[in-house]
């Protein structure tokens, strides 16, 4: 305890309270408040009504809310199978080498997002590699942008992994495919679905890449929300920013929720 | 991949290496491709020619220059903000804990996968025109005009990052401080020093490494920021990932873009090495 007296501690209390509830409260109520809203033109929101919300489950809003989950799933899976064969193919090499590949592997995190997209629209704008306008070129982005955080788990996980189980595995006669799937993996079990609840949030709510490359027919969220307040619709775009947060916060609380301990126990 | 730990019997040829080929294959495609390509597209004119006088061109646009110093300035100036911010909320959270303070540093935590533009949604309710500040201020002054107009400005941007990116600045430090002895407070304390002097001489020296971390962390994550210049629409906020964006969307200027993408790519490289030097002093 840093600060002794009673009313010392009362006045950075009200400080901590004062800084946290301004900064970062307010901004996730006024989103809750405004989708619940029906007009907002004083100092508080007036009428209370599901509509926005109702309009967000079908039509273009709906369609936003599958381009998302979809792009956030296939690219979230393509990541981690590329960041942890890379994290694990890493360990077999030596230590600079691991360590100037591990670097490759972190710089896309580093680059720009729309940069990232640009050069996708570029490089993927001419024969034979044409997928501009596709999906694809969406899902390709969110995967180059998410690969680096799954990467960086995986080694993280590995790091902390005592050989010694897999010397044992393999002294016990363990062919290495076996050894893998039945020790190493289940070990690092809680950082692969870390990794994969991160990259998922970050491709929920990924923009610039997105604005570069996205077909008419593949609207994210938050294009879409971009799309709804540019045209002045702050409350659906409210009501979608919500949806955006609850999908996000459900999914990484779920994988939090699950019985790795048994997984791990079991290996 | 399966092959890896096993240490192969010395007479064998080692293939194992070769198992990091197709992601580096996949890395390669999806990202050093298209980087090429950008740089390819910057420098090389029409005929195939090398063409340098139009990059420079580009980057002596008035444009360019501003968004150049506006990127810089916004991001100074957020880092500085999430720093203050940071050490002030990290300080409270870890050395005057308060009941559901470790609630708070999650809540905090959440923060990091959120998306961005989320924050410049709120503050539209907050602090717009319309919003609930300058609602409060005409109603209770019987103003006629809305009195507060910095969100549309760089000031908006600036505060809008400050909230997203103090949990990037909260995180290493609050580790940093559950390693200072608390011992060493008390004892500081008994002595008789007030906290101000302890937290200057005890505390923030241990957790430098953590801020300078933090910090250049801050400082790219600013620099590349583009959800909320965006969602903020200031016809004078723009910065460079705003800029690559309106000249390749908007005027289909592919060359000014990839030329305005280099500088910005090699900016971020800068500070992302800055930002791997600071955080393995950390760790070291």
């Amino acid at each position: 305890m840093l600060v002794w007296s009673r009313s010392g501690r009362f006045i950075v209390w009200l400080l901590a309270a004062l800084l946290i509830g301004i900064i970062f409260i307010a901004p996730l109520a006024v989103i809750l408040a405004a989708s619940l809203a029906q007009q907002w033109n004083g100092v508080f929101p007036t009428g209370f009504t599901l509509e926005h919300y109702a309009s967000a489950a079908g039509g273009a809003s709906g369609d936003a809310v599958f381009a998302s989950l979809v792009t956030g799933l296939v690219a979230s899976l393509l990541a981690l199978l590329c960041g942890s064969w890379a994290a694990l193919a890493l360990r077999a090499q030596g230590e600079a080498w691991s360590r100037t590949l591990g670097l490759l592997f972190f710089i896309p995190s580093a680059v720009p997002s729309v940069s990232v997209g640009l050069g996708l629209l570029v490089a993927f704008s001419q024969r034979p590699l044409l997928l501009n306008g596709t999906t694809a070129i969406v899902i390709l982005a969110h995967f180059v942008l998410i690969s680096a955080f799954s990467f960086g788990n995986v080694s993280a996980g590995l790091a902390r992994l005592s050989p010694d189980y897999e010397e044992v595995a393999s002294s016990l006669g363990a062919r290495p495919t076996y050894r893998l799937v039945k020790v190493t993996l289940p070990l690092i079990a809680p950082y692969l679905i870390a990794a994969f609840g991160l990259s998922f949030a970050l491709s929920m709510g990924e923009l610039g890449a997105t604005v570069m490359v996205y077909p008419p027919g593949w609207v994210t969220l938050p294009v879409a929300i971009f799309g709804l307040t540019d045209r002045g619709d702050i409350f659906s775009g409210a009501a979608l920013t919500m949806i955006l947060v609850a999908a996000t916060l459900a999914l990484l609380i779920g994988l939090e929720r699950l019985p790795l301990g048994a997984v791990g126990r079991r290996a | 991949m399966s092959d890896l730990a096993v240490r192969a019997a010395p007479a064998r040829p080692n293939f194992n290496g070769l198992w990091v080929a197709p992601p580096l294959i996949a890395l390669g495609l999806t990202f050093l491709y298209p980087l090429f390509l950008i740089a390819r597209a910057a420098l090389v004119g029409d005929a195939g020619e090398i063409d340098v006088g139009g990059f420079l061109s580009v980057l002596h646009s008035r444009a360019f220059l501003n968004a150049l110093i506006n990127t810089g300035l916004i991001a100074l100036a957020a880092t500085a903000g999430c720093l203050a911010l940071g050490v002030t909320l990290a300080l409270i959270l870890a050395f005057v804990p308060f009941p559901g303070s470790t609630f708070v540093a999650r809540l905090i935590d959440t923060f990091i996968a959120l998306p961005t533009f989320l924050v410049t949604l709120a503050f539209t309710f907050l602090y717009g025109s319309a919003g609930m500040l300058n609602g409060a201020l005409t109603q209770s002054f019987s103003l006629s005009e809305p009195p507060v107009h910095f969100l549309y400005s760089a000031w908006g941007v600036i505060l809008a990052e400050v909230t997203v990116y103090t949990p990037f600045v909260l995180r290493p430090l609050l580790a940093a401080f559950s390693l200072v002895d608390q011992s060493q407070i008390e004892v500081a304390g008994l002595l008789g020093a007030k906290p101000w002097r302890i937290v200057r001489n005890v505390i923030l020296p241990a957790a430098l490494p953590a801020a300078i971390a933090g910090g250049s962390l801050c400082l790219l994550l600013t620099v590349n920021e583009f959800g909320i210049v965006l969602f903020i629409g200031a016809k004078g906020v723009i910065t460079l990932p705003l800029l690559i964006y309106d000249k390749a969307i908007q005027e289909s200027d592919y060359q000014a873009a990839c030329a305005i993408a280099m500088v910005n790519i090699a900016l971020s490289l800068g500070l992302f090495s800055l930002y791997r030097f600071a955080a393995r002093r950390l760790g070291g």
